[in-house]
């Protein structure tokens, strides 16, 4: 997730969004969404400035092409913050979790009507 | 027996109760509901959460805090 000043215009941010994207697709790596948040009031001031234009984007990438990105944030000074977060380890663990409670599910011998379904005993 | 006067009914962990998994920094309205006047992150003492969930919580504060989603401190 990144933040760009508020003042640049939307091919501006398009701009930006853009090259981040090529710097993905020539490492190798895969964008998978580029979502606009709009434009948001900051929680502080940064740079003097009380409101930003978030983007969010979801790649698939190495360590390489991270810090290369991360390196042109911190050049251009029309990114006033970036934050990475690594989502695969997460992603892993919720699947384990998902799926252990599945099996938990099937695993029991009497169906208890209200708890596993949605039905529940009318008498 | 003395003790239990003072034994008062632990509040279930909000997390643990509605199966919430994953505690998303993005999710400004659900960290905000544990992030009181001043900004301070709330004790698990206060809160009623568990202790794996308390973590996963005060780590999505902090980030959310980095990319000014959430205040550090507000006067």
């Amino acid at each position: 997730m990144f933040i760009v000043d508020a003042k640049v215009p939307e091919d501006g941010i398009d701009q930006i969004n853009s090259q981040a994207a090529s710097v993905v697709s020539d490492g190798g790596g895969r964008v998978e969404e580029i979502e606009k948040m709009g434009v948001r009031p900051l929680a502080y001031q940064i740079e003097k400035m009380n409101e930003g234009f978030y983007v969010l984007m979801t790649v698939e990438a190495n360590g390489e092409i991270i810090k290369e990105i991360e390196r042109r944030f911190r050049v251009m000074d029309t990114v006033l913050r970036y934050l990475t977060v690594r989502t695969d380890e997460e992603q892993n663990k919720l699947d384990k979790i998902r799926s252990e409670r599945e099996k938990k599910l099937s695993r029991r011998t009497v169906s208890r009507p209200g708890i596993d379904s949605e039905e529940l005993p009318t008498g | 027996m003395v003790h239990k006067q003072y034994y008062r009914r632990r509040r279930a962990c909000k997390f643990c109760v509605e199966k919430i998994d994953s505690i998303n920094y993005k999710d400004v309205k659900l960290l905000s509901q544990f992030v009181p006047e001043r900004a301070k992150i709330l004790p698990r003492r206060i809160s009623g959460i568990c202790a794996p969930h308390q973590r996963q919580l005060s780590d999505a504060i902090k980030k959310a805090r980095s990319i000014a989603l959430l205040p550090y401190t507000t006067d």
